[in-house]
């Protein structure tokens, strides 16, 4: 029995997950509007000089990039992370007061990591390349949060080897189950930016090294920033297969396929990260076909998952009374916010993954590289399989969590649909600008060599730009409406789904972590250690750091 | 282990697909060529000395039709700015970084490159159609990032 009763968290335990979450959405309200500020830039609309606090374009775009995907994922994560740890083991978490610590350490860094980007001591953007220079402060604040992670991973683990002892035998209630997969992925793939941070940034940047070694600093950054996209893609898989099925009145399709794929990700994200350097000189050719090859290979568990989160929910659709082929679609909850925002965050989920591939694609990426294509790529991905699902989750969660009604569910559904219409419009703009050759990462709005032809694809993305904004304040409004103004005393159900097939037999391997944990060590190692030893060898700290912002 | 006829066909399937692109891309770098940079182009332009050192940017005629380009960047320049080849040159890039990262694109060509401090980045490519190919930076170098850009200009005969 993989199952889960009902179980209710203490008040703390909620109050804790709260907070995490709270100031996850704070942060990425700000990096929403950072946003509509690009897009309207790159459309000739520039309003940096009537903005306060906000100098130019880089320094608004490095507090979304930062806010965004380090501070809103992480965040919420940690909240979603612990919730479905201790609901799932439906016991009390041992290290609860390890968990406000968790909070502390992470927030003391986020208010470091908040003071140098709105001062403008830290216009790096959220990748950081040296030889481009952050105040100590920002640096110091990274790690702080990094190591908060790492606080999680050491309570969850706890928690886990408590329920074992008191459940000797059981398997592991899947929530659950997909919550350590997720952070036992991370604590191996963060080694690479604790390394880089902790060994040459924060020395550099404090002016205790002489230099820095840029490629080498790039290589660690990229050992951990390929997979940090699978440590905010997995608690939304958790979700979709988990929780969804439940949601539409279904059940998950194949338990054995859906632990399978949670343990694939943990091997198969991390050694990819030289699809991030395809156009370094420096790194082999050898090695990046390597990492090209293992980047494919990562793409299966992500199909798999299509397939069995798409078949769980049409169990849903079917049970609803859906029939033919396509005819259970129509009959899934659509009224219900949380269910809308979540199958549309898969529809665009799907061409996500599949502009991925070109990235990927060694020479393909030729033509792509550093373009609004990748951008065009990941608001696909993170912006919306991530982002559209944790919005979905905060649903019914909060909720749950405060024992409020969501303050307006027909805001939600609005704020679902412009979410989706706001990225396809957007993210096509982008990708179709990408293809001209428009660089990314750049205030193509005063560029001298401007193309004619990226007028109508930069103004579309500009214009879904503008809905999603609207549909951010929608959320927000919604957030904060539950929060606060919403009737009291309501029941939110915790959606959690039953296997199709519950019980049946399934090898040992699909319950145990330590297996694949040892495989990944084995592969990173062999796909990593010739490249990192010879660029440790050939380390020259000599390149002084730079703060042209 | 158990599995629905129907998820292993999708499994084989899938697999399939990534079989097919990943020979695909074997094909265009093995057999079309399509190149991207290594550690083996780590040299400096072979010869290069006194009228063309290593570390200054400049442009030099190998043969008739055959050029070498040493790039330097800096915030916020390409050096040289312009380049001016005659129709079906076949041009070779070297490109340097003196400070940050730095990028390296022709529109309209499949040249694209990172420029890296300490590192010497190395391309390729023949000019066949005339007409102003501007190049850009397309890795963020600070405020000027979008002002740093150049152009080749094919020239027709």
């Amino acid at each position: 029995m993989s199952g889960v009763a009902p179980y209710e968290m203490r008040t703390s335990e909620k109050r804790l997950v709260l907070w995490f979450i709270g100031i996850g959405f704070a942060h990425l309200a700000v990096g929403i509007l950072m946003g509509l500020l690009q897009g309207l830039q790159h459309a000739g609309i520039d309003l940096y000089r009537v903005v306060p606090l906000v100098r130019h374009y880089y320094q608004g775009l490095s507090i979304h990039g930062v806010f965004n995907v380090l501070v809103f994922t992480t965040y919420f994560i940690a909240g979603f992370l612990l919730f479905v740890t201790g609901y799932g083991l439906g016991r009390p978490l041992p290290g609860l007061r390890l968990g406000w610590v968790t909070f502390w350490v992470m927030t003391a860094g986020l208010v470091l990591v908040d003071w140098a980007l709105l001062a403008n001591k830290a216009s790096v953007l959220f990748t950081s390349y040296a030889p481009l220079q952050a105040h100590p402060a920002y640096y110091v604040g990274l790690v702080l949060v990094v190591v908060g992670t790492w606080l999680l991973l050491v309570i969850m683990t706890q928690a886990y080897l408590a329920w074992r002892r008191e459940n000797p035998g059981r398997r592991t209630p899947l929530i659950t189950f997909g919550a350590l997969a997720t952070i036992f992925m991370w604590g191996l793939a963060s080694v690479g930016i604790a390394v880089q941070f902790v060994g040459l940034l924060i020395p550099w940047s404090l002016g205790l090294l002489p230099g820095v070694d840029p490629l080498l600093s790039r290589t660690l950054f990229w050992f951990t920033g390929h997979p940090i996209v699978y440590f905010w893609l997995l608690p939304a898989y958790i979700s979709w297969y988990f929780m969804l099925p439940r949601q539409v009145g279904g059940r998950l399709f194949s338990e054995p396929l859906a632990r399978l794929a949670f343990l694939l990700f943990i091997p198969l994200s991390l050694p990819v990260g030289f699809h991030h350097q395809y156009l370094d000189p420096g790194v082999s050719v050898g090695y990046k076909a390597i990492h090209g090859l293992l980047t494919f290979a990562v793409f299966m568990p992500s199909m798999l998952t299509a397939f069995t989160v798409l078949a769980s929910v049409e169990t849903g659709g079917r049970a609803r009374g859906g029939r033919g082929w396509l005819g259970w679609i129509g009959r899934l909850p659509w009224q219900d916010p949380s269910v809308t925002a979540q199958l549309l965050a898969m529809v665009l989920f799907a061409f996500g993954g599949i502009s991925g591939l070109v990235n990927a694609s060694f020479t393909v990426n030729l033509v792509v590289h550093n373009t609004l294509f990748v951008p065009g790529h990941f608001h696909l991905t993170v912006g919306t399989a991530v982002a559209l699902t944790f919005m979905g989750v905060t649903y019914w969660l909060v909720p749950h969590l405060t024992g409020r009604r969501l303050w307006s569910r027909k805001a939600a559904l609005w704020q679902a649909w412009l979410w989706f219409f706001g990225m396809t419009l957007m993210s096509r703009g982008m990708v179709w600008a990408g293809m001209l050759g428009a660089p990314r990462r750049t205030a193509l709005g005063s560029a001298p060599y401007f193309q004619p032809e990226w007028t109508d694809p930069l103004r579309l993305a500009a214009f879904g730009g503008v809905l999603l904004t609207v549909s951010g304040v929608l959320f927000f409004v919604n957030l904060v409406g539950t929060l606060w103004g919403a009737p009291r005393g309501v029941t939110t159900e915790v959606p959690v789904a039953e296997p199709v097939e519950e019980g049946r037999a399934m090898p040992a391997f699909l319950d145990r972590f330590t297996p694949w944990v040892t495989v990944t060590a084995v592969l990173v190692a062999a796909a990593y250690l010739p490249t990192l030893y010879r660029l440790f060898a050939e380390m020259r700290l000599t390149v002084p750091g730079l703060r042209p912002y | 282990m158990h599995t629905h006829p129907l998820e292993r066909f999708w499994i084989y399937l899938s697999a399939g697909l990534l079989v097919v692109f990943a020979f695909a891309v074997a094909f265009s770098s093995l057999v079309l060529g399509i190149e991207i940079p290594g550690i083996e182009d780590q040299a400096v332009p072979a010869a290069a000395a006194g009228e063309y050192p290593p570390n200054q940017g400049w442009i030099r005629e190998l043969a008739p039709g055959r050029y070498e380009v040493n790039m330097m960047t800096r915030v916020w320049t390409f050096d040289p700015g312009e380049i001016r080849v005659p129709r079906g040159s076949t041009v070779t890039f070297y490109l340097h970084s003196a400070d940050l990262l730095h990028g390296f694109r022709i529109q309209g060509t499949t040249v694209s490159l990172m420029a890296i401090p300490g590192q010497v980045g190395k391309v390729t490519y023949t000019f066949t159609t005339p007409g102003e190919y501007p190049f850009v930076c397309h890795e963020y170098c600070g405020v000027g990032h979008h002002l740093m850009s150049g152009r080749v200009i094919v020239e027709g005969n």
